[in-house]
Parts: structure tokens; C-alpha cells; sequence
């Protein structure tokens, strides 16, 4: 592979990427509002956020009052009011999922807690936001402004209120304990609710001014469940409960709430409509958190990616000043100089931490663009749908579903030339709302729960590689950085909002459906026509073990194990598990990969990026392609589990395998071709004597494409470790602050 | 004084301060090793200007606040992200270099031509802000020339407090030896203040202020024009940084007794 100009120059990264570079990276240059966002996120991060933890705030459980602290300085720093559209007094315009995961990452960048603390009440509110009616939204999207309506008034505080004490809620989010009935129903008048919730694990709850909690009915005049809003007046127990002992986020308050009230039915969220005497919620719970936590989730993805890259620059200094102050080691000694980093393998380590942090914020940043563009698409899907007397439920699924045809011909258009497809019928497809809905949240099923399930469940186990790399002061409350802390926050991200499980399971769902693999299988295209371009990026490698995934998920949609039962089933979560886990580890690289592609295309266009962006453009390639390589042997190694660890390996005695050569057949063979039997390998002597090993070898009938890839994607590999190698050079010459900007 | 002042304030931007710091000599001279590249703030003794600034236009109605900066403009649009966010301004941008070894007469005269180039501009009303000094460069020259080539005779540099008396004129306190003031009285605008720390805190970011100002800084930076900085006529002999290394360390709980007897300790060193 030829090297690339800055290789052969030599030109290595100056400096730690600054905003200039993530701004064009992670597509919010043309943002300025986003760009303020990001530096008064930053500033209470690194300003408040940094001196609570450092000063030991989070060895408490309670919520203290220089907790509380924190929560008027991200009032006063547009973070509180984040989540609310300017008709209600907020001040970011259009839809906000980049905007939260954004601030949600400059305040994970210092500590996780305080990002939890600063989504909580977005969290609460997202119910509402996604399925609540007119009034509703008017009213506590108001109410959650700092000072409006009505200058100097504290903002109202929410929680969401999913999970309950044993045996309910948990990962099966569809059995709830929390209970609803009509404690009254006046004639003609609207029915007052009485609500049972008890809460477990509940975020905001220690000061909570509302709660959005979901129920079920346990009343014949209600219809299913639902979620309902109640507020801390409302008459009966508003109970906020112990809080959590915690190990973690200690900045943000978890308690145990109990809650007893009496609310009037207009708090269902959505509406409802009475039926024959029955009170018929709008949105069943199921439904509003499903909508609720696609988004959501995005943004936990992105705490636990800002962790993994603010872990870079501790870990330099550490390295590099690590022998600095002896009288042994004399300055201008590679010693002083180089410290720790003249280790080969601390360098290696460092990019691999790094290489995982950018394509965590590079997939997690794709999906919170995505459901920018999704938001306002989705409800142009359903005006669509309404204008043609299609309601939501059963009646839109349907419809949804006989478009599914159209999309994929869209995405089949959309990957050929302009001149070699039928431009009309292509710019038909791609001004209906409904097609495109349909192509983006197929895409958006995906991303969603990969980023959150793979930058936290990945991140954390890369988390505790950069504790290992700072020795023995990583496990310390001084470690600079607070490493300790976000490795053992990292736990949680993967856990709250739906663990691990939880988004394997609907990735087990989501990687199926057609309009996603359409996709996918134009990502292989794409990859290699990147790296056709950009051979040193390791696209062609990505492109292979896409091609593997794919594969190997048609071939288990149709095998089955040694015992005749199918492969690929919802039950078959040893199957389906590990096949999304490889997925992500494929999204997220090819994400990666794209991103340094853009700073590429965009970055010669701002003069400050412009100086130094051939060794800034030549690092990011380098640490794509030793992703690739760790995502192709991710990939490699599952895919071959799976496609050949159901079958039952070939015995001695098997029937089939009867017909292993003897010895006598053996002469013959050679007789007829001089030579032949040296090459076989299992042969059965007179005496059932054969070979000592398990038994004959697997032979690759029906898997010899699988094989041929598997080998090809071995191959691909040539060159990955040449690129670490000029990667962890670079590491070495960077320029860093001399200081740490937040305390330790 | 009835319709407000017109303050104009002159700032630069200068490294953040947590950067390494490194000089080395360019094709056009000395500079600062991967300048362009590391994150840059308005340098501090002009942002201290700019508050007092917005402070007083606040407390005189009719005011305006404009902000000059002759920095590179797409260093200079970073910054705008979170000064932006602080008071309300309308930004003046050239576009050329801010660094610590640029001509001060130069940055001068194009600061002083976009000062007069302004609209709307009332002389009568001008206050002309800045650092005493700058964070890039001690010197403390630039602002000096600024007012002598807009012709500004009335001029305190190291300005701590501008009290306005009733009668309109200025009672204003600027720093010299020993901790102490020199305080003097002046008739009114036009006037060139360098100030030192001044009086207040760093304001909090406010988004609202924030979105309003980056509707015009956006497009004054799009449009920001070459200084046009011949350069050229400062001959360096050398440059080095000052010996004195930054050691930082964290130490909690410790009284201030405690803390000025180290310093003191440190200093006889
Ligand atoms: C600090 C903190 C804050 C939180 N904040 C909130 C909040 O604000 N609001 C709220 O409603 N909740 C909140 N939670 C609750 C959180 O969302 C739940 O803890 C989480 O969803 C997991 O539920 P569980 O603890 O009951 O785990 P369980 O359901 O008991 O699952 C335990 C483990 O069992 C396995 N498992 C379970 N079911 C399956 C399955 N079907 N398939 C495969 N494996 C499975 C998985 O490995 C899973 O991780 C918070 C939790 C914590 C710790």
C-alpha cells in the first residue's frame, strides 16, 4: 500500500484536536449555537463540576447543598433551558438531539454524574415532549425555564419513573407495578386518577418538582397502561424516598420514591379518549418510552466516548513526565523527555484507547444528527399518514409496512450514478416524507442502540485500560482526570436507560429488517470506493468484514445447530447477542472513517485548521485504520464462532465419516495419481487406528465463500500495525497543555 | 449624561494560558510553536475592559458597546463562543495576526481606522477601552497610539475604577506603585482607558445574550477585511520564555497564614 504524502513527509500531529477540528468532525461548524453551548457546558464542567468532585462531593449520597450548587450554574448556563423549544421560552431552535449530546459530553468529559444531573429533567420532560398533548407541553416545557415565566423563578425539576422495586420493571420494561384506577369520576366531569408508583432508582427524585412515571390499569374503566405526570402538590404521598447507595455518579440524587396521588386524568400523557365508559389512554407506556429513549439513549453513548478521549491527555503527561524531577535523569535525556513513552506497549495501549473514544463519538454523534433530521420527518410521516385518514397503531404500522418496498428501491437508486438510474422515479422516492422516514429510522434503529450498548459496554473495559496505564495513582482519588471515577461510571452508562441486554435485544430486531441492510450492504460499496481514495483509513479491510457480518447473518437466518433448531430466533440470544455486538463494532469504525473524511473535505477551509491538518488528517487515518483491524478481528472471530460453533465437530466413528481413507484405499489413490496420499491428512487405519486429534478435520462444503472472506480478512489486516506504529509516534511528539484545565 | 456613552473596546486574543508555550522563529519571524492550532481566549486585561464596559453602558442608558479585535478571524470566531455569551456587543473584526510580535504601531493604525470607520460613531460620547496591556505582549503600547491617532488626549492607563460623578465628569483610579492609586479627575469623553483587573467578576454565560449578539458578530466576522499588517519593521534579537516555570500544586485546607509564608519563602529563594 503506497503511504500517504504526510506519511512520507513525516508530518505528525501538532497539537490535541481542538473545537476547530471536533467542530467540522462531528458537523456542527455552521452551529454557533451549538458552539456556545459547548463552551458554557464546558465552563461548569471544568469550572464547578471539577472543584465539587475534587473536593470529595462525591463521597456522599445525599444531595448535599454544594450539589445543589451545580444545578443553578447549569440554569445560568442555558443548560437547563437546553431542552425546550423557543415558543416555550427555551432558546435553541429545531429539533435538540445534538444539542444535548453535545453538553451532555462536555460535562461527561469531567464527570458522568453531573451530565446524568443535567439530563434528568430533559429525560422527564422527553414523554411529554414525544406524546404529550398541547397543554402539556405548554405547561412544564414553561415551567422548566429558568426564570420564565416569571423572572428569578427556580425552574421545575423533573424525573422519569420507569423502574420499580423487585420483582417489576427491570430489562422486561412491560410488567409494571405501578398502578392506576378512577378514584373518581364525576357526571359528565373528568375522572380523577389515583395513582400507585413506587419508584427504584429514580434520578432528580431528591428535589423532583414533577414526575412522569409509568402505570397500568388496575381498573376495568381504565384501558392498559400509560405514563401520567404528577406534580410534589398534588394531594396524597409524594414520598422522594431513600436515596441509592450508590458507586457511582454520585453527582446526580437517585432515590427509592413513593408515590400516592390523586391526579386529574388530563395528566395522562397524550390524551386520552373515553370508549364505552372505558377511559382509553392515547399511548400505551410501551409505546412513549420506546420514542422516548431512542433518543436518549444516544446521549449516555456519548458520556462514556467523552470519558474515553479526556482520558488522552492525563495519560500523555503521566507517561511523559514519569521519571521528570530525579537528579538521575537529566533534562534532555530521552528519559526525561520521553518517560513512560518510550514504551512501545503504553504507546500502543494510549491508541487503542484513543482509536476506541473517536469512533464512540463519531457513531454517537451520527446518531444524535440523525434524529435532528428524523424528529421533524417523523411528524411529517404522520400528517402524511393523517392526511390519508391513517391514524397511528396497528392501521400506520400496516401502511408503514407496504412502503417498505419503495424505500428499498430508493436505497438502491440512491447507490448508482445519477446517469445509470431513473433520476424522475429516484427524486419521487426521495421527496416522500414516508419513504425517507422510513430508509432513516431503519437506520436510526440501529445506531441508537449500538451507540449506546457499544461506546458504554466497550468504553468501560477501555476505561479501565487507561486506569491500568496511570499505575498505581489511576486508582486514587488524585488521578488527574478522575480516571477511577469514569471507569467505574462507565458501569452505569451501560446499565441505566436499558442495559446491555436491552439493546442487544433490539439490535437482534433492528439488523434484520431489509430497509437496514439495504443499507448496510451499500456501506460495503461505499467503503471500498474510500478506499480507493484512502487506502491508508483500512475502508477495504472494514468493507471485508462487513461483507463477513452479512454473510454470516443470511447464513444463520437460514441454518440451524447440530440438534435441527433454527439459528437466528429471538430466543437464541447466544446467536443473536453476538452478532449485534459485531455489528456495532462495524458501525462505529465505518463512522470513524467518515468523520476523517470530512475534516478532510472541510478542514482546508478554516485557516486554523488548515496549519498542521496534514498531521492531524494522517493521525486520525492511522488510528482509523488500527480500529478496523480490532473491529475485523472482532468481527472475524464472532462471525466464525457462530457459523461453525453449532455444528458438531466430525468423530472418528461418525457414519459420514466412514468414508475416511484406509490405508489400502489410500495406495490405490496413489496409484492412480503418484503422489495424492501424501496430502491426506484423516485416514483410518485397518484397526480403526487414525490420527491423534478430535477426529477427521471440518470440511468447508457450503462454506467456502465464508472461508475465502475469512482468510481475505486476515490478509486485510496487512498494514494496520504500520499504522499504530506511526500513530504511537506521533503520540510522542504531540504538543500538550502544560496543565490539566480543570482541578484534580 | 443623558443618551449613553459609545464605548468602544479594543481586544485581542491571545493562547490559553494552560498552553504550552513554546517560541520559535517562522518564516516571518519569531511565533509561537502551533499558534494557530491551540485554543485562544480574549486576552484577559481586555476582557476585563469589555465587562466594565457592558457595566457601564448598562448603567447609562442609550449606550452602546462595539468590540475591536484585529486577531485571525476563525481564531477570533471561537472565541466570540463564549465572550458572545457574556454581555451584549457588536463585534468589529479585522482579520491578520494577534500574536505578541506584531508591530504595535501597525495594529494601531488599523485599529484606529476601523474605530473611525464605525457608523454612526459620536465622538462626543467615545470612550475608547483596552488592556493597559496585553497578555501576549506587556508592552502596553498599542491602546496609547490608538488614542493619539484619533487625536484622544485625555488617557489613564492601568485603570482599576471609572466612578461617573454627577456633574458627568469622571473620577477614575489607575494603579502605580505599591498597591496604591493614582486617582484623577476628568470632564468627560472622549477618553482612552487601558484598564488593569478593574472591579468585576468574569459575568456569567448567558445563551440569550449570546444568540442575540452572534446574529451580527457572525456576519461581521464573515465580512472582516485584511488588516493589512505590512509587517517587517521590528527586528527580534531574541526571544525566550521567562525562566521562571510554573509549579502548581494542590493543597487543601491550607490557611492563609500558611500560604503567604511560603510565598514569601519561595520569592526569597
Ligand atoms: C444510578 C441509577 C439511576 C437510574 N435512573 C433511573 C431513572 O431515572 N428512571 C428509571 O425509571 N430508572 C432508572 N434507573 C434504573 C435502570 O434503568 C435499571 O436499573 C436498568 O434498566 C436495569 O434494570 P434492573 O436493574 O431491574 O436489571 P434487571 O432487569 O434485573 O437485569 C439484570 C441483568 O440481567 C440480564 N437480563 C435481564 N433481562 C434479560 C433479558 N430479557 N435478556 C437477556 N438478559 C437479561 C442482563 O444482563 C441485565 O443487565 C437507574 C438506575 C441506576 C443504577
Amino acid at each position: 500500500m503506497p503511504e500517504s504524502a504526510a506519511a512520507q513527509h513525516g508530518e505528525m500531529l501538532c497539537t490535541l484536536p481542538g473545537d476547530d477540528v471536533r467542530q467540522i468532525m462531528w458537523r456542527y461548524a455552521g452551529r454557533f449555537d451549538l458552539q456556545m453551548l459547548v463552551q458554557s457546558a464546558r465552563q461548569v464542567a471544568r469550572g464547578t463540576v471539577a472543584r465539587l468532585v475534587a473536593e470529595g462531593a462525591r463521597h456522599s449520597h445525599d444531595w448535599t447543598t454544594a450539589k445543589d450548587r451545580m444545578l443553578k450554574e447549569f440554569d445560568e448556563a442555558g443548560i437547563t433551558a437546553m431542552f425546550v423549544d423557543p415558543e416555550y421560552g427555551g432558546y435553541l431552535e429545531g429539533p435538540k438531539n445534538l444539542a444535548m449530546a453535545l453538553a451532555a459530553f462536555e460535562l461527561a468529559w469531567v464527570d458522568g454524574g453531573a451530565a446524568t444531573c443535567a439530563l434528568a429533567t430533559g429525560l422527564a420532560l422527553a414523554p411529554i415532549h414525544e406524546r404529550g398533548t398541547e397543554e402539556q407541553r405548554r405547561r412544564y416545557m414553561s415551567l422548566a425555564v429558568p426564570g420564565g415565566p416569571g423572572p428569578g423563578r427556580p425552574p421545575w425539576r423533573g424525573a422519569f419513573a420507569l423502574t420499580e422495586p423487585l420483582p417489576y420493571v427491570g430489562v422486561e420494561t412491560g410488567i409494571l407495578g405501578g398502578k392506576v384506577r378512577i378514584a373518581d369520576w364525576p357526571e359528565g366531569g373528568e375522572p380523577i386518577l389515583e395513582v400507585n408508583k413506587r419508584g427504584r432508582f429514580i434520578t432528580n427524585m431528591a428535589f423532583a418538582n414533577f414526575v412522569t412515571a409509568a402505570v397500568d390499569s388496575a381498573d376495568p374503566r381504565i384501558k392498559g397502561s400509560c405514563m401520567v405526570i404528577l406534580e410534589e402538590s398534588d394531594p396524597g404521598l409524594f414520598d422522594r424516598g431513600a436515596p441509592a447507595r450508590k458507586l457511582v455518579h454520585q453527582l446526580s440524587a437517585t432515590n427509592d420514591p413513593i408515590l400516592q396521588l390523586k391526579v386529574p386524568a388530563s395528566r395522562i400523557i397524550g390524551g386520552y379518549e373515553v370508549k364505552h365508559g372505558v377511559l382509553v389512554p392515547r399511548y400505551s407506556h410501551g409505546e412513549i418510552i420506546e420514542a422516548v429513549f431512542r433518543r436518549t439513549r444516544v446521549t449516555v453513548g456519548l458520556m462514556t466516548a467523552a470519558k474515553l478521549l479526556s482520558a488522552i491527555e492525563p495519560l500523555i503527561r503521566y507517561h511523559r513526565d514519569r521519571f521528570r524531577g530525579s537528579d538521575a535523569v537529566p533534562p534532555g535525556s530521552p528519559r526525561y523527555e520521553l518517560g513512560l513513552q518510550q514504551r512501545e506497549d503504553v504507546l500502543y495501549r494510549v491508541i487503542d484507547i484513543w482509536a476506541t473514544g473517536e469512533a464512540a463519538a463519531s457513531l454517537g454523534f451520527a446518531a444524535a444528527r440523525l434524529f435532528d433530521i428524523l424528529d421533524p420527518l417523523e411528524r411529517e410521516k404522520d400528517a402524511t399518514l393523517a392526511a390519508q385518514g391513517i391514524k397511528g397503531g396497528t392501521a400506520a404500522y400496516k401502511a408503514l409496512r407496504k412502503r417498505q418496498k419503495d424505500a428499498l428501491e430508493f436505497i438502491e437508486l440512491d447507490a448508482r450514478p445519477q446517469n445509470r438510474r431513473d433520476q424522475a422515479r429516484y427524486e419521487e422516492l426521495k421527496n416522500d416524507k414516508v419513504v425517507q422516514f422510513l430508509v432513516l429510522d431503519a437506520l436510526a434503529n440501529v445506531l441508537c442502540p449500538a451507540a449506546k450498548l457499544w461506546n458504554t459496554g466497550h468504553g468501560a473495559n477501555m476505561l479501565r485500560e487507561a486506569v491500568s496505564l496511570m499505575g498505581g495513582y489511576g486508582i486514587t482519588e488524585d488521578c488527574p482526570g478522575f480516571l477511577g471515577h469514569k471507569w467505574m461510571d462507565a458501569q452505569l452508562e451501560a446499565t441505566y436507560e436499558g442495559p446491555e441486554a436491552v439493546q442487544r435485544r433490539q439490535l437482534s430486531v433492528t439488523m434484520t429488517n431489509e430497509v437496514f441492510l439495504a443499507q448496510f450492504a451499500n456501506w460495503i460499496r461505499e467503503m471500498r470506493a474510500v478506499a480507493s481514495k484512502r487506502p491508508g483509513t483500512g475502508a477495504c479491510a472494514l468493507a471485508t468484514a462487513m461483507q463477513l457480518w452479512l454473510w454470516t447473518l443470511r447464513h444463520l437466518q437460514k441454518a440451524r445447530d447440530a440438534r435441527g433448531n433454527k439459528l437466528l430466533q429471538g430466543a437464541r440470544q447466544g446467536v443473536t447477542f453476538p452478532l449485534a455486538d459485531a455489528l456495532c463494532w462495524l458501525v462505529a469504525t465505518r463512522q470513524q472513517i467518515l468523520d476523517v473524511l470530512e475534516l478532510e473535505e472541510k478542514g482546508p477551509q478554516n485557516p486554523a485548521v488548515a496549519e498542521g491538518l496534514e498531521g492531524t488528517l494522517q493521525f486520525f487515518t492511522d488510528l482509523a485504520h488500527t480500529h478496523v483491524a480490532k473491529a475485523a478481528g472482532e468481527v472475524g472471530r464472532i462471525c466464525a464462532e457462530l457459523v461453525f460453533g453449532y455444528n458438531r465437530h466430525p468423530a472418528w466413528d461418525d457414519p459420514e465419516y466412514r468414508g475416511c481413507l484406509t490405508e489400502d484405499e489410500l495406495v490405490a489413490v496413489d496409484s492412480l495419481v503418484p503422489g495424492m496420499s501424501g496430502y491426506a491428512a484423516d485416514v483410518v487405519a485397518a484397526d480403526g487406528a487414525h490420527p491423534a486429534k478430535a477426529g477427521p478435520c471440518v470440511e468447508f462444503d457450503g462454506y467456502e465463500d465464508f472461508q475465502k472472506m475469512r482468510v481475505r480478512l486476515d490478509a486485510c489486516q496487512t498494514g494496520a500495525m504500520l499504522s499504530k506504529d506511526r500513530a504511537a509516534k506521533a503520540l510522542t511528539k504531540v504538543m500538550i497543555p502544560a496543565a490539566l484545565d480543570y482541578p484534580q | 449624561m443623558s443618551n449613553g456613552y459609545h464605548i468602544v473596546v479594543c481586544a485581542g486574543i491571545v493562547p490559553d494560558p494552560l498552553q504550552t508555550l513554546e517560541p520559535v522563529t517562522g518564516p516571518q519571524g519569531p511565533a509561537l510553536r502551533n499558534e494557530m492550532m491551540l485554543p485562544a481566549v480574549l486576552d484577559p486585561w481586555a476582557a476585563h475592559a469589555l465587562y466594565e464596559a457592558a457595566h457601564l453602558a448598562r448603567n447609562a442608558p442609550g449606550s452602546k458597546v462595539w468590540l475591536v479585535s484585529l486577531s485571525p478571524k476563525a481564531k477570533l470566531q471561537q472565541v466570540m463562543m463564549t465572550i458572545a455569551q457574556k454581555v451584549p456587543f457588536e463585534l468589529v473584526a479585522l482579520d491578520g495576526p494577534a500574536s505578541g510580535f506584531t508591530d504595535a504601531g501597525e495594529t494601531a493604525v488599523a485599529l484606529a481606522r476601523a474605530i473611525q470607520a464605525i457608523p454612526g460613531l459620536d465622538r462626543s460620547r467615545l470612550l475608547v477601552f483596552g488592556g493597559w496591556e496585553s497578555a501576549s505582549r506587556g508592552a502596553g503600547a498599542t491602546l496609547q497610539m490608538v488614542g493619539e491617532i484619533l487625536g484622544i488626549t485625555d488617557q489613564f492607563q492601568g485603570v482599576d475604577a471609572l466612578e461617573i460623578q454627577s456633574d458627568g465628569s469622571f473620577r477614575i483610579l489607575e494603579r502605580i506603585e505599591g498597591g496604591v492609586h493614582q486617582v484623577s479627575a476628568c470632564a468627560g469623553p472622549p477618553a482612552v482607558l487601558g484598564w488593569a483587573t478593574g472591579t468585576l467578576p468574569e459575568p456569567p454565560n448567558q445563551p440569550q445574550i449570546g444568540m442575540q449578539n452572534m446574529r451580527a458578530i457572525m456576519p461581521a466576522l464573515q465580512g472582516a477585511q485584511p488588516a493589512g499588517l505590512a509587517g517587517g519593521k521590528i527586528e527580534f534579537l531574541e526571544v525566550r520564555i521567562p525562566s521562571v516555570r510554573r509549579e502548581t500544586q494542590v493543597i487543601k485546607d491550607l490557611s492563609p497564614e500558611e500560604i503567604a509564608k511560603e510565598i514569601v519563602e519561595w520569592i526569597k529563594e
